[in-house]
């Protein structure tokens, strides 16, 4: 990989993320269970929508050959996807949707105020900008941490329950392969593995007061970095690139 | 006449005398209970119609087809749910909780606008939705900006400023595929074919079958006639269409020189009363997707109250 291809690869990564997540929140509208949580998924689904943007079209300009935010996300399939596995987990009920956001917000958060420093100016001020969204992001999705976990029985379980099924799917990102070790080196990315602790106190003092158990790490699922995702990955991807796929020639 | 009759005509007539004067209600001021009852139901209505207005158009999100559309559709769904928010706050005032306004949702008690038993098939729903759709909207909702009960008045000014942003994108949709391929044209004519009639019946029945309109403009709740309101959106939505290129689906639609508006067909009200009452496309799904959404969320809203009153005895302890 040359390093124009390991900046497009981590560029990717960023805004797959933030898409895919975007994606799925997009899932909920209409259907949450208050109004103005309904507005808050927008919203945050919005935030995430606008960095995809800013990402993919960077990483369109670095790739060079043409394409734009739209060929990027219309027109990829599977194995081109760099988004966590975590973030394309279905939704589930609103503990499962919840806890993901929590474990990628306080990951998020840590990433960018991180990449806010980068050595690549642009990506340093998509960064910067979007760590606004992501305080809020944060605040909002520990609130309702604490809420459910010291909440009622029933939402202490679904959470609890919601937590352990996501467990797994954490470790992957403080994984470090060899394009982020380049992007490291050369002051443009972020050192994820190096986050860890920070998050962790992060995380284990949100569980503290939420009065929600920390599982064991006894299962890990890795491979977004390579393209191996699971199959929910595909649904997402029929659903969101169909009108430009099945009308390729048409302009929206 | 005893005391308290003589009492309340001497409130009503001060009442009207208030109205008639252009000053607004406010919601402590005294007003007739038929006044009262009538906002109510025009209101969560309208409350009810936004929210479950986020449907049809929720049913595009995650298709829309390229990332520009799907953020400003995404933006525009927000917008709705905002206005079902104010709505419902507005609709508070008068003496009623957002509660009791979905019990009545979900029980079929209360209505929303029939438009949205319609189903959303293609992408071009989405562009007609915010053209012609949200561009009735506006025209009903311009006229009660002037409404005589402030909270509605003012929640409608607000409101209105964010329509025509909708209506505006909606039509740039259009235009966009009306000037697209084969098949975007044909998705385009199909959509305002399928649109256009139904839209027309947002205003209301004709003014002669039209029970609670004399009183309703008497009260300045209602400040211009259905089918006033109506005429002005096909005036104003005719020469927009005409631009596109796309044709209007009644074949009656003709200029009047004399009268200086459009002439159109007869609406089908039999279609009209026979959606209201349940065999739209999509009358069971839109409600039972809110009652699932209020049911299904239930145990989040007490997780929410019982750790809101678990934090209130840990402070009154730490005090
Ligand atoms: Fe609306
Ligand atoms: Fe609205
Ligand atoms: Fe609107």
């Amino acid at each position: 990989m040359t390093d124009k291809d390991m900046l497009f690869d981590y560029l990717l990564r960023l805004g797959d993320n933030s898409l895919i997540l975007g994606q799925r929140l997009a899932e909920w509208c209409g259907h949450a269970p208050m109004l103005e949580e309904d507005l808050a998924l927008t919203n945050i689904g919005l935030d995430l929508l606008g960095q995809a943007r800013m990402f993919l079209s960077y990483a369109g300009e670095v790739e060079g050959k043409g394409r734009d935010e739209d060929r990027l996300a219309y027109f990829r399939d599977t194995k081109d996807w760099r988004n966590l596995l975590l973030l394309e987990q279905p939704n589930g009920d609103f503990a499962k949707t919840m806890a993901r956001q929590f474990f990628f917000d306080s990951f998020q958060y840590l990433q960018f105020e991180a990449l806010s420093n980068s050595s690549d100016d642009r990506l340093a001020g998509i960064a910067a900008k979007s760590c606004k969204e992501i305080t809020y992001h944060r605040r909002h999705s520990s609130d309702w941490m604490i809420r459910l976990g010291d909440g009622t029985d029933e939402s202490n379980e679904r959470m609890q329950r919601a937590i352990d099924e996501l467990w797994g799917y954490l470790p992957e990102m403080f994984e470090m392969d060899a394009v982020d070790d380049a992007m490291v080196a050369d002051g443009i990315g972020a050192d994820v593995a190096g986050l860890r602790t920070k998050w962790d106190a992060y995380v284990n003092g949100v569980l503290a007061e939420a009065t929600l158990t920390r599982p064991e790490d006894s299962w890990s699922v890795r491979g977004s970095r390579e393209g191996k995702h699971s199959e929910h990955l595909g649904y997402i991807l029929a659903e969101m690139q169909f009108l430009p796929r099945a009308y390729p020639d048409a302009k929206w | 006449m005893d005391v308290i009759e003589q009492e309340l005509e001497e409130l009503e007539t001060a009442f009207q005398a208030k109205v008639d004067a252009e000053q607004r209600i406010e919601p402590k001021d005294w007003m007739p209970a038929k006044y009262r009852q009538t906002l109510i139901r025009q209101m969560s209505q309208h409350a009810h119609s936004e929210v479950v207005g986020m449907l049809p158009e929720g049913n595009w999100l995650t298709r829309a087809p390229s990332l520009k559309r799907k953020a400003i559709l995404m933006a525009k769904i927000q917008d709705e749910g905002g206005h079902g928010l104010y709505l419902y706050s507005a609709t508070e005032t008068l003496g009623t909780s957002r509660d009791e306004m979905f019990e009545q949702l979900h029980s079929g008690k209360a209505k929303y606008s029939s438009i949205f038993n319609y189903p959303t098939l293609s992408w071009a729903d989405i562009g007609a939705i915010g053209w012609v759709v949200d561009g009735a909207a506006i025209v009903n909702q311009i006229a009660l900006c002037r409404c005589s009960y402030g909270p509605y008045a003012r929640a409608m000014i607000r409101i209105c400023k964010e329509e025509s942003f909708h209506q505006r994108q909606g039509y740039e949709i259009m235009m966009t595929m009306a000037q697209g391929t084969k098949e975007q044209r044909e998705m385009a004519q199909d959509a305002l074919n399928r649109w256009w009639w139904p839209t027309l019946m947002m205003f209301g029945p004709n003014d002669a079958n039209s029970a609670n309109s004399a009183q309703s403009m008497k009260w300045k709740i209602k400040r211009q006639s259905n089918d006033d309101l109506r005429q002005k959106f096909i005036d104003a939505t005719v020469p927009q269409a005409e631009f596109l290129k796309l044709t209007i689906p009644d074949d009656k639609l003709a200029w009047n020189d004399e009268r200086g508006h459009y002439d159109f067909g007869e609406i089908d009200w039999d279609e009209f009363k026979s959606v209201v009452k349940g065999n739209g496309l999509c009358n069971r799904e839109r409600l039972q997707a809110r009652i699932e959404a209020h049911d299904g969320g239930k145990w989040v809203r007490d997780a929410a109250l019982a750790y809101a009153a678990k934090q209130k005895t840990r402070n009154a302890k730490a005090a």
